[in-house]
């Protein structure tokens, strides 16, 4: 097993726009993918929403500055962090996470237990 | 060393016949003890280098590939028993098969002689694993030629004109990317099938109009590369004889390959269909293709793309001439095939084929809505199949304008000679 960081990337002013609605509506999209990985034999090991780029505060060689690291269109906007057998199984459960003004982004954990030691 | 240890040149050729026939068995049998690409393929050359040896000394065997196979999975199996640390470190290749379970590769205890195991035909899993969807064309189409073909990053470079470092690099990424992200060594499932073997026919089909679109005789890699594409063709056939798009890509391949002898003029110049001499066309390939196509397109179900572009092809390598071609066919065909594939490249081919089932006047009002459309924006055909309608609606100074578009856009030598001719012509005519 391996583990994946599925990445949400989306335009916040898909949310904003949306008003309470599409918050709602997000909320129980992700409640039930969050059911859908272990029915499909993955395991949920943690997620999380982020609060918009706004509250973002990015450090450069010790200069703070506001704002995101990079400023895109689709923006992080929330992660899962999920172990599956291999990058087919991990995309079969990603293709489920819901983005719908935007998009994910599925990136292998890499593994340091080797090089620790 | 001494005359006596110099290889046999009967041996060499035996090796060099079991490189270009058994590499991608060899490696693909080869990586699932060794659970590394990278690996697998030292372990495979080195097998290689110790046939040139053991072949002088032994003659060559019975079944090379079978010799090949064992005496690389023994390497790999001796590289793992050496370096355990190494092993735990690589993830990759990870059985597939559901019953062996995931915990333990059932190979870690493998067998001391891999040599009394029926070696199971790997190839397939070895080309869904380069044509993995996670991984950018152009990484595709270099694994595919680098672990089913076996051949070197240079001889990879050269047929796609870049730099041997650049190549390296991109097959390096692609195979750091196998391994860190656990691209699996697995036919993909029923469900994911049809999409994934699209991807796999798209890259042999890359692979062969890369080599057939090169200028004639001028370079010998890129004219392998045909063969290449065909070997690999017959080989996804064999290997997935129940998939239709299959057939239907070897089938398609072998009708336009068939005209390879007469696609150009002496002096180099590209030949049109309708120039060609038809007494050039090998008939063997024109007979083992229009057999593939008669039995794909027997069905169950619709065609799909690959198959159609067979069927039209067929169409085209059975007509006795340019004006006797069933063009009433083809347009059903290219109908077909618009469905199957709804491309804007696809209507500018079926509009080249109304031209002659409706006149050039109504294929001109294809080719303006496709221009319309604009997603054909610059590429170089479009002008080209416009010009020619004009020509032959006898608007000379459209048509000559058209086909400067059209140069404009190719620095393909034979293209560029075409239209130059053209130009001339429509230009000379009062």
């Amino acid at each position: 097993m391996s583990e994946y960081l599925i990445l949400i990337y989306e335009q916040e002013s898909g949310y904003a726009g949306g008003g309470q609605e599409a918050w709602e509506a997000a909320g129980k999209a992700h409640a039930v993918f969050q059911g859908q990985v272990g029915e499909k034999g993955g395991t949920l090991l943690g997620g999380n929403a982020l609060q918009p780029t706004a509250t973002a505060t990015s450090i450069r060689d010790d200069v703070v500055t506001d704002g995101p690291f990079t400023e895109t269109k689709e923006a992080l906007g929330g992660y899962y962090l999920v172990e599956a057998r291999d990058l087919d199984h991990a995309l079969e459960i990603a293709k489920l996470c819901p983005a719908p003004y935007g998009g994910v982004e599925v990136r292998p954990i890499m593994d340091v237990s080797g090089a620790m030691g | 060393m001494t005359s006596r240890s110099a290889p046999d040149p009967g041996v060499g050729a035996a090796v060099a016949d079991a490189h270009r026939r058994e590499w991608a068995f060899v490696l693909a049998a080869t990586a699932r003890v060794a659970r590394d690409i990278d690996l697998a393929e030292e372990c495979v050359q080195d097998a290689y280098l110790a046939a040139l040896d053991a072949w002088s000394r032994q003659g060559v065997p019975r079944n090379p590939g079978a010799w090949l196979t064992t005496t690389a999975r023994r390497r790999a199996l001796d590289r793992l028993r050496r370096d355990r640390t190494l092993r735990a470190k690589l993830p990759l290749l990870i059985e597939p098969d559901a019953q062996a379970g995931p915990a333990d590769p059932p190979d870690a205890a493998a067998p001391a002689d891999p040599g009394d195991d029926v070696i199971p035909d790997d190839r397939l899993r070895l080309v869904f694993t380069c044509c993995h969807p996670a991984l950018a064309r152009e990484a595709q189409v270099a694994l595919t030629l680098r672990l089913l073909c076996g051949l070197t990053t240079a001889e990879i470079a050269q047929a796609f004109l870049v730099s041997e470092p650049t190549m390296a690099a991109r097959v390096t990424r692609a195979k750091k990317k196998i391994s860190a992200a656990r691209i699996p060594y697995r036919v993909p499932g029923a469900a994911e099938l049809p999409d994934r073997l699209d991807a796999v026919l798209t890259v042999v089909h890359l692979l062969y109009t890369t080599g057939h679109t090169a200028p004639a005789g001028a370079d010998l890699v890129r004219a392998d590369l045909v063969d290449r594409a065909l070997g690999l063709a017959r080989l996804l056939r064999e290997l997935m004889p129940d998939e239709r798009e299959a057939a239907g890509l070897l089938a398609l391949l072998l009708l336009t390959d068939a005209r390879r002898a007469a696609r150009a003029a002496p002096d180099g110049r590209l030949l049109l269909l309708e120039e060609q001499d038809r007494s050039l066309w090998d008939p063997a390939a024109i007979a083992e293709g229009t057999g593939l196509v008669a039995d794909v397109l027997r069905g169950p179900g619709p065609a799909g793309r690959f198959a159609l572009q067979a069927a039209i092809a067929a169409v085209h390598a059975q007509a006795p001439s340019y004006p006797q071609t069933d063009w009433p066919r083809l347009l059903r065909l290219y109908d077909a095939l618009l469905g199957a594939w709804p491309t804007p490249v696809v209507a500018l081919n079926r509009a080249v084929v109304l031209a002659m089932t409706d006149g050039p006047a109504a294929a001109l009002a294809e080719i303006e809505r496709l221009e319309r459309d604009g997603r054909l924006a610059g590429y170089r055909y479009l002008p080209a199949a416009r010009a020619d309608l004009l020509r032959r609606l006898g608007r000379r100074d459209d048509a000559a304008r058209a086909y400067r578009s059209a140069l404009e856009l190719t620095d393909n030598d034979a293209e560029r000679a075409f239209l130059t001719r053209r130009i001339a012509e429509v230009s000379s005519q009062t």
